[in-house]
C-alpha cells in the first residue's frame, strides 16, 4: 500500500525537478539570444542601407577615388549576400563567414573615411556630415548589439552547460552552444586607420 | 567560516551581475545631474522644471547629465551605458533621452532610447548639437547651450494631444495584456496541479483502505504547500511588469527602466 502512495508523490517531485532542470530556462535563454541576434542583423542592415548614399556623395566630390569606392561597394555586396538564419548561430563556420564579411566592410568603410579626410571641401558639406554621423551612430549600434548578443549567448551557453539545466538541455532540447563574436569590435573598427599605410 | 563563504558568494553574485556597471557613474539625483558644475542652482531648477513638464505632457523622460570625466571611454559608449544604468524612459516604450556633457573632454552626446529613434533620428540629434549646442559651448556659454539643446529636443518630442493619448492607451493595454498572460499561465498551472497531483491523490484515497487514512494526511500536507508557493510565484511575475517610474513621488525621481542601443549623435568643440 505504501508503495502506491509514493508513486503519486513522484509526480509533483518530478514536476519540480523538471522545472529546475532546464525545461523552461534553456528555451528562455535561447530565445533571448536570438532576439539579440535580430538586433545585430538590423543594425548591420541599417549600415548596409546607408552605404549607397554615402558612396554617391563621396563620388560627387572625390571622383578620383574610384578604387576605394568600388572596394566599399563590393564589400557591401559580399556582406549582404551572406544570409544567416538563427539556426546557423550554433554553426561556427557559417557564423565566422558572416562575421568576416561584415568586418571586411567595416575595414573598407574605415579606409574610405581616412581617404575622405583629404577632401576638406567634402567634409564641410552638411549632407556629408549628416551621413557620417548616421554611419557613426550605426556603428555604435552594431557595437552595442554585438555586445548584448555576446552577453545573451554567454548566458545561454552557461545555462546549457551547468547543472541542473544541462539535464534538460541534453535530454529534452538537444541544445547546442551558440557562437559569440570574438574580436572586440572597437578594435576592429579602429584597425583600418592603421591599414592605410599598406 | 560560513560567514566568510556567504561573503564570498555575495561578492561572486555582484561581480557576475554588474559587469557593465563597473564604471563609476554619477548618482541619478534628479532630472539634472550636474557633476561638472556647469549650471548654477537657479538654472538647474529651471531646467529640471522644463524636463518635468516634458515628462508630464509626453511621458517621455529626458535627463541632462554633466560629468567630470568619461574615464577614458568614448562618449557614445559612456552615454548609452549611463542611460541603461539609470534606466531613463519607460520600460515598455524605451523612450528616454540623456543629454550628456563632458566639458573636460570637450564632448557632448545625445543618447536616444530605442523607442525614440524614429522620433528623434540621429541626424536630428546631430543638427541640434551642431546648430544649437556647439556654437554656444564654443563661446563658453554652457547653460545657454544646454538649454537651447533641451528646448529644441523637447519641441521635437512633444506630440499632438490625441497622439499622446494613443501612446498612453497603448501602454496601458500592453500592461493589461502582460498581466493577463500571467493570469492564464497561473490558471493552467493550477489545472495541471489539479489533474495530475490533487486528483490522483484523491483517487488514491478512494481506492485505498480506510486503515491508512492517517498516513495519507501526512502525505498531503507538503504537496499542497508546495503547489501554493509556486502558483503564487508565477502570478506575481506577470503583474510586476511595468511601472512609470519618475513623476510619482514628490521630489524623488527615478528612471522607468528604459534601454538604449546607440541611437543619437555626438559632437566635440
Amino acid at each position: 500500500m505504501r508503495k502506491t502512495y509514493s508513486k503519486f508523490l513522484i509526480i509533483p517531485l518530478a514536476a519540480a525537478t523538471l522545472a529546475s532542470c532546464g525545461i523552461n530556462s534553456v528555451p528562455t535563454a535561447e530565445e533571448a539570444a536570438k532576439a539579440k541576434w535580430a538586433d545585430v542583423e538590423n543594425s548591420y542592415q541599417r549600415r548596409s542601407d546607408l552605404i549607397p548614399n554615402l558612396v554617391e556623395s563621396v563620388k560627387g566630390a572625390a571622383k578620383s577615388e574610384t578604387q576605394i569606392l568600388t572596394q566599399v561597394t563590393e564589400a557591401r555586396a559580399k556582406a549582404t549576400a551572406i544570409n544567416i538564419t538563427t539556426d546557423d548561430l550554433s554553426d561556427p563556420a557559417t557564423f565566422e563567414k558572416f562575421n568576416a564579411a561584415q568586418n571586411q566592410l567595416t575595414q573598407a568603410l574605415g579606409q574610405l573615411r581616412s581617404v575622405v579626410e583629404n577632401y576638406p571641401q567634402l567634409q564641410s558639406q552638411a549632407r556629408y556630415g549628416e551621413l557620417m554621423q548616421s554611419l557613426e551612430s550605426t556603428e555604435n549600434r552594431i557595437d552595442i548589439a554585438r555586445r548584448d548578443y555576446n552577453a545573451a549567448v554567454q548566458n545561454y551557453n552557461t545555462t546549457i552547460r551547468t547543472f541542473p539545466d544541462i539535464i534538460g538541455a541534453k535530454i529534452i532540447h538537444g541544445a547546442k552552444p551558440m557562437v559569440p563574436f570574438k574580436a572586440t569590435t572597437k578594435g576592429a573598427a579602429e584597425a583600418p586607420k592603421i591599414d592605410m599605410t599598406s | 567560516m560560513p560567514r566568510i563563504l556567504l561573503l564570498l558568494a555575495l561578492a561572486l553574485v555582484f561581480g557576475w551581475s554588474q559587469p557593465a556597471d563597473a564604471q563609476n557613474f554619477p548618482k541619478l539625483t534628479g532630472r539634472v545631474v550636474d557633476q561638472a558644475n556647469l549650471l548654477d542652482p537657479a538654472q538647474e531648477v529651471g531646467l529640471a522644471a522644463k524636463l518635468q513638464n516634458l515628462e508630464n505632457t509626453t511621458q517621455r523622460q529626458m535627463v541632462v547629465a554633466t560629468v567630470a570625466s568619461l574615464e577614458g571611454n568614448d562618449i557614445a559608449d559612456y552615454g548609452y551605458k549611463l542611460g541603461r544604468h539609470w534606466g531613463i524612459g519607460d520600460k515598455v516604450r524605451n523612450d528616454g533621452i540623456v543629454l550628456l556633457v563632458a566639458p573636460n573632454e570637450r564632448k557632448v552626446h545625445f543618447a536616444v532610447g530605442y523607442g525614440l529613434e524614429p522620433v528623434m533620428p540621429d541626424i536630428f540629434a546631430y543638427r541640434v548639437i551642431q546648430d544649437d549646442i556647439l556654437p554656444r559651448f564654443k563661446s563658453g556659454d554652457f547653460p545657454g547651450g544646454i538649454n537651447a539643446g533641451v528646448d529644441r529636443a523637447s519641441a521635437q518630442l512633444r506630440l499632438p494631444p490625441e497622439e499622446a493619448a494613443k501612446v498612453a492607451a497603448a501602454a496601458e493595454k500592453k500592461k493589461r495584456q502582460s498581466s493577463n498572460g500571467g493570469d492564464i499561465s497561473a490558471i493552467i498551472f493550477w489545472l495541471f496541479i489539479f489533474f495530475f497531483v490533487i486528483l490522483p491523490i484523491i483517487r488514491a484515497f478512494g481506492s485505498a483502505g480506510r486503515r491508512h487514512r492517517g498516513r495519507d494526511n501526512d502525505g498531503l500536507g507538503p504537496i499542497i504547500i508546495w503547489g501554493g508557493g509556486s502558483g503564487g510565484g508565477s502570478s506575481w511575475g506577470g503583474g510586476g511588469g511595468s511601472s512609470w517610474g519618475g513623476g510619482g513621488f514628490g521630489g524623488g525621481f527615478s528612471g522607468g527602466g528604459g534601454s538604449f542601443g546607440g541611437g543619437g549623435a555626438s559632437g566635440g568643440w
